[in-house]
């Protein structure tokens, strides 16, 4: 029986975004935690710490997310724990920022003029004392726009998920169609979706950086 | 007893040695100039009497915090020895008053109000009292080292060192800041400063150090190094520095 597009399914697909909302704060907020930690062991003054980090993000990098997802998903259910989709989701999800947020904030910590270390450490800082006051402030500037445009990707290829059966949005859209047959209503209103919670993020990153550069300058 | 004492100092990078046995001693309102080619060690030695580099042999003391091989002492020493550079790298996020509170309140605990009346003391002994909440892109190179000087003193250091801090200026703001450095020097600031102003070397130091080949090759009074050179090499050193 073929059903139509109607409020009942706009609102089906509506709520499903929640799914990607969720599943896309989640693993910023655990992979940028896990990606911070990253950036400071890769920029770190022990040997060890930094080529363990440079693993991380190698292997991170170098694996496609679908790969994350099946091993959170059916590997570690092999090996006994057995996860629901959505947090096998997450931490797949969470895994795969942190070595992409790793890399951008190593870069932009590594970006700070090294005058700047010399002259905190001239001034008897400790190291903690020179990240938290003179280059971590300074990174973060820099770090701004690639991490807000990693972050529209993330939002983006959350829709991964789908695969294991987790009904966010991309696949809330999928099942939609699936009994609708009209692909470009069903997917054209997934894709403004996306657009929509896209779309301020840029604009809020804009406008962040557009402060930042205005407060230096005034 | 001497405020800065080095003995027998050995500095190598690698498998250069750059300060091949270094012996100075400054005493309290001293003003040292450390004249010398480019390559001699200069900048390398006002590094290592900060703990900017650790030393491969030989003594380092500063009012009473000696550093050594070991390198344990550093952060201590780096209290008591402000140190300003060709390139002032202040903080580019903070204000000018922040730039110089930042250090006073996180590395000495001192309070907000007293790192604040800190600040304002050395931004007037800079002449820079109402540029407080400017920010450092919008001040001009001479006045930006003038913070950095004022951001050293706000430690309250022992001794300050000063690497060619003109270097990069235009001859007009070189100006400002050599006669900032000169009013340290006349409130009593012990200080060694490497310098090509040779003038100034010879006006305010009361003692000039010539260096060559990682060596003190000569040293005394400033009358007497610009007036009398002793050795053919700085004789000239300072034929050619004085073309
Ligand atoms: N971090 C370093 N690593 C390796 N070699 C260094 C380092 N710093 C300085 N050197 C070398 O040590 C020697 C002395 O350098 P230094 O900067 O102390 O000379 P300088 O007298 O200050 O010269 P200039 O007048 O050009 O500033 C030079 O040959 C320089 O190449
Ligand atoms: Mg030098």
């Amino acid at each position: 029986m073929i059903r139509q597009f109607t409020q009942s399914e706009f609102l089906f697909i509506l709520a499903s975004a929640r799914w990607t909302l969720l599943l896309t704060v989640m693993s910023m907020l655990l992979g940028g935690l896990l990606g911070f930690l990253v950036a400071l062991a890769r920029t770190s003054r022990l040997a060890p710490l930094r080529a363990l980090a440079a693993g991380w993000i190698g292997v991170i990098q170098g694996v496609p997310v679908l790969m994350l997802l099946f091993l959170s998903y059916y590997g570690l259910a092999l090996a006994g724990f057995d996860l629901p989709p959505l947090i096998a989701a997450t931490v797949s999800m969470a895994l795969y920022a942190s070595g992409f947020l790793g890399e951008i904030w190593r870069g932009s910590i590594q970006a700070v003029p090294w005058q700047q270390w010399e002259a905190s450490s001239a001034l008897a800082f400790s190291r903690p004392q020179q990240y938290r006051y003179v280059i971590l402030p300074q990174a973060m500037r820099i770090a701004i726009p690639p991490t807000v445009g990693f972050l529209v990707q993330l939002v983006k290829n959350t829709s991964i998920v789908s695969i294991i059966g987790v009904v966010e949005l991309a696949r809330a859209g999928n099942l939609v169609n699936n009994a609708t047959f009209q692909p470009f209503k069903v997917f054209g209103t997934v894709a403004a979706i996306y657009f929509v919670i896209c779309w301020p993020i840029s604009l809020l990153a804009r406008r962040l950086e557009g402060r930042l550069h205005a407060r230096r300058a005034g | 007893m001497p405020v800065v004492q080095v003995e027998g100092v050995h500095k190598r990078f690698g498998a250069v040695e750059v300060l091949k046995g270094i012996d100075l001693a400054v005493e309290g309102g001293e003003v040292v100039a450390i004249i010398g080619r480019s390559g001699s060690g200069k900048s390398t030695l006002l590094r290592c009497i900060n703990g900017l580099e650790q030393i491969q042999s030989g003594r380092i003391e500063v009012s009473g915090h000696s550093i050594d091989p070991s390198g344990k002492g550093l952060r201590e020493l780096r209290k008591d020895v402000g140190i300003v550079f060709q390139s002032y790298n202040l903080f580019p996020h903070l204000r000018v008053g922040e730039n110089i509170m930042l250090a006073p309140r996180i590395v000495l605990g001192v309070s907000k109000a007293e790192a604040r009346s800190r600040a304002e003391e050395t931004l007037a002994e800079v002449g820079l009292a109402e540029r407080f909440d400017a920010w450092p892109d919008n001040l001009s190179g001479g006045q930006q080292q003038r913070v950095a000087i004022a951001r050293s003193l706000a430690m309250r250091p022992k001794v300050m060192l000063f690497d060619e801090v003109t270097s990069a200026l235009d001859p007009e703001l070189t100006g400002e800041v050599l006669a900032t450095m000169e009013r340290l020097a006349r409130h009593g600031m012990t200080m060694l400063l490497v310098t090509h102003e040779m003038g100034f070397a010879r006006r305010v130091a009361t003692t000039t150090v010539f260096m060559h080949q990682g060596k003190v090759w000569e040293m005394g009074p400033s009358e007497r190094i610009f007036g009398a050179p002793e050795t053919p090499e700085l004789r000239q050193f300072l034929g050619g520095g004085l073309k």
